[in-house]
């Protein structure tokens, strides 16, 4: 078995594994947690707990405009490397055939020089991340080793996959290896740090925004 | 005084727990409510830090330790070893710490002197955390171990012997005899029957005596069944501020238990915040249910009375502007109610450049303006609150909690500001339709 057929292989089922399991037991281990309810008589025409919720997980899709001009480059720059990722991994042809062989389901690809022009966007933006994390005092104050490992997970793979496509380095075969090697490595460290926040986002704000529709406050 | 005075760690204690066991008990005190939203809430952290750009204590100084979620790192750092879903691993590799004495008397004076559970970050994390709850719980943790600042442990020792941090119960018919001859108003205490209990803060027993004078005047005119009552009358909570979950308790029962006992169907809390965080969103957890008597702000109040028709005011016709208080306005859903009152007295309200769910904090909540060690970060959060104000060129500028007008009126006389925080229900009182 070359490099490639065990980035492919148990590499990469190993990664999805972890992964998937990883991501259960986290969400489960919190959501199974006892539930507080609020036994307060709620707001006259407050809307219901899931309304609430639901209502907050959308409004915080952007920063309110008192707070706008101070997380501005924080809020696009966010934007660019989210979207950026969304369109690389799901538009690229040959990550729709992976996921093909997964799953049995595909869509259209995007044309490949548009999907590394959106690569290097995504890269200069993680690097614009990287580079307020550790040069603006509240970032570099927040940040832990955790931070760091989490950015080099989701960056890797932009870079991998930028080299692979250009050819740049190495024989194919081997960036295409490494490539898919920095992608399980995206999977396996995905449960334990801050990348666990594509699922969470949905509950954390969902959870203030039930508590505070009760109120009668939108949040 | 400069800023590294007016930040330099500080914290006091309390009792005789050893290190370790004050360690412990704050961990214990942390997680012993521990629930879903909180854990939810401890994962979800992308460490962004825009949670910053709305702690006024951040603006006002610059200062990067005053980034709210920081306040908690002690306790993210004890969750995660402790409770989250991956504690074990983290203990066996040992790759979380274990919080150390040092940590927590250091984040003393970023959980007291530098937070006052304003919720304002709440609006601004894109992952929707409730940071200023999450204070709370850690200031729980920090009552247990014997770690809060000495001012508001010694509010805490006057509460637990008297029922207020201020006033004896036994005075109260005494203090109330006065106040009512004072200012010339029927002042009823300890009746057997009523159909409202009126509550207090201890300001309105001190300081602002015309607020309660006032509270009077407009219960007597209206015409109510109403009685302050000694075996329930302070409702500003210090246990809910201090983190002494038991005396919140028990204050908050003194209240409720009071109502039920007399057949109120109405508790009506004073002007301040603070109260109706606990009254009215807190009070049902320690009964277990949905509560028999309604709990209402007085602001609340008036904008019905008055709303209804049944209390009418002489319009003032001047310009005002009006501070929200943040446990009344953010985290209360009381942002209508004080403009209607205001509408009706016919004030040409100029706002805030922040304002509403959005305004900024007083500076004092959460303690804070007791705590006399953060009187001077206190005044730079205050100057921001003073230029706003400016701003508005508003010739009036009022608020409705009376935490916030001592905080604002402490500020308006060190920067010998030529405007004077006033109270809405005073407002109200002063400007009567016979």
């Amino acid at each position: 078995m070359d490099l490639l057929d065990f980035a492919r292989g148990p590499a990469i089922e190993f990664s999805l594994a972890v992964f998937v399991l990883g991501t259960i037991w986290r969400l489960a281990a919190v959501l199974l947690l006892p539930r507080r309810g609020d036994l307060s008589k709620a707001r006259e025409g407050a809307p219901s707990r899931v309304s609430g919720a639901m209502g907050t997980v959308f409004r915080r899709m952007w920063p309110n405009k008192a707070f706008i001009h101070r997380t501005i480059f924080t809020t696009l720059n966010s934007y660019v490397f989210h979207l950026g990722l969304a369109i690389v991994v799901f538009g690229f042809v040959p990550h729709i055939q992976f996921i093909h062989g997964l799953f049995g389901v595909s869509w259209p690809g995007l044309p490949t020089n548009f999907i590394y022009g959106v690569g290097v966007i995504t890269l200069v933006s993680l690097f614009a991340a990287l580079a307020r994390r550790l040069f603006h005092p509240v970032g570099r104050l927040l940040s832990g080793v955790s931070d760091y490992i989490s950015w080099f997970m989701t960056a890797a793979p932009v870079l991998t996959g930028l080299l692979a496509t250009s050819h740049l380095g190495a024989r194919y075969e081997t960036l295409l290896a490494i490539h898919i090697l920095s992608v399980a490595a995206f999977f396996i460290w995905f449960p334990f740090g801050k990348l666990m926040h594509a699922f969470l986002f949905v509950f954390s704000r969902g959870a203030t925004g039930a508590r505070f529709s009760h109120r009668g406050v939108n949040v | 005084m400069s800023t590294a005075q007016a930040t330099a760690p500080a914290f006091d204690s309390q009792g005789k727990l050893g290190n370790e066991e004050r360690v412990e008990e704050a961990m214990h005190g942390f997680v012993r409510e521990f629930g879903v939203t909180a854990a939810l809430h401890m994962e979800s952290c992308v460490r962004c830090g825009m949670c910053a750009e709305a702690c006024h204590f951040y603006l006002a100084t610059g200062e990067a330790k005053y980034t709210p979620v920081y306040k908690l790192e002690p306790f993210r750092k004890a969750y995660k070893r402790e409770m989250g879903p991956f504690a074990p691993i983290y203990r066996l590799l040992n790759l979380a710490s274990k919080v150390t004495i040092e940590e927590l008397e250091n984040w003393q004076e970023l959980i007291y002197d530098s937070c006052t559970m304003c919720g304002r970050c709440t609006m601004v994390c894109p992952m929707g955390i409730d940071i200023a709850e999450l204070v709370k719980e850690a200031r729980h943790g920090m009552f247990r171990a014997g770690l809060i600042p000495e001012r508001l442990a010694l509010m805490d020792r006057t509460a637990k012997a008297w029922s207020s941090p201020a006033t004896p119960a036994e005075d109260l018919p005494d203090i109330v005899e006065e106040i009512a001859e004072e200012h010339g108003v029927e002042i009823p205490c300890d009746l057997e029957k009523a159909d409202y209990l009126v509550t207090v803060a201890p300001a309105e027993l001190g300081d602002h005596t015309k607020a309660l004078a006032d509270a009077a005047k407009i219960m007597n005119k209206l015409g109510l069944s109403w009685t302050m009552h000694q075996e329930g009358f302070d409702a500003s909570n210090i246990g809910f501020i201090d983190g002494d979950t038991d005396l919140q308790e028990r204050l908050t029962r003194n209240i409720i238990d009071t109502a039920i006992k007399i057949g109120a169907h109405t508790v009506i809390l004073p002007e301040c915040g603070h109260a109706y965080g606990a009254a009215r969103w807190e009070a049902a957890r320690w009964y277990g249910h949905q509560l028999p008597v309604r709990i209402i702000h007085m602001t609340e109040f008036l904008a019905e009375v008055i709303g209804r028709g049944d209390l009418k005011v002489k319009p003032i016709g001047e310009t005002g502007t009006f501070h929200d208080p943040c446990q009344m306005v953010r985290r209360g859903g009381l942002e209508a109610a004080p403009r209607i009152v205001m509408k009706a007295l016919g004030i040409d309200l100029h706002e805030l450049k922040d304002t509403g769910n959005l305004g900024f904090c007083c500076g004092g909540g959460g303690g804070v303006v007791s705590n006399q060690r953060a009187t001077p970060l206190r005044y730079k959060v205050f100057e921001m609150k003073m230029r706003q104000v400016d701003d508005t060129g508003a010739k009036r500028f009022i608020t409705s909690c009376g935490q916030c007008r001592i905080t604002l009126d402490m500020g308006a006389k060190h920067f010998n500001w030529d405007k004077r925080p006033e109270s809405l229900l005073e407002m109200v009182a002063d400007n009567l339709a016979d």
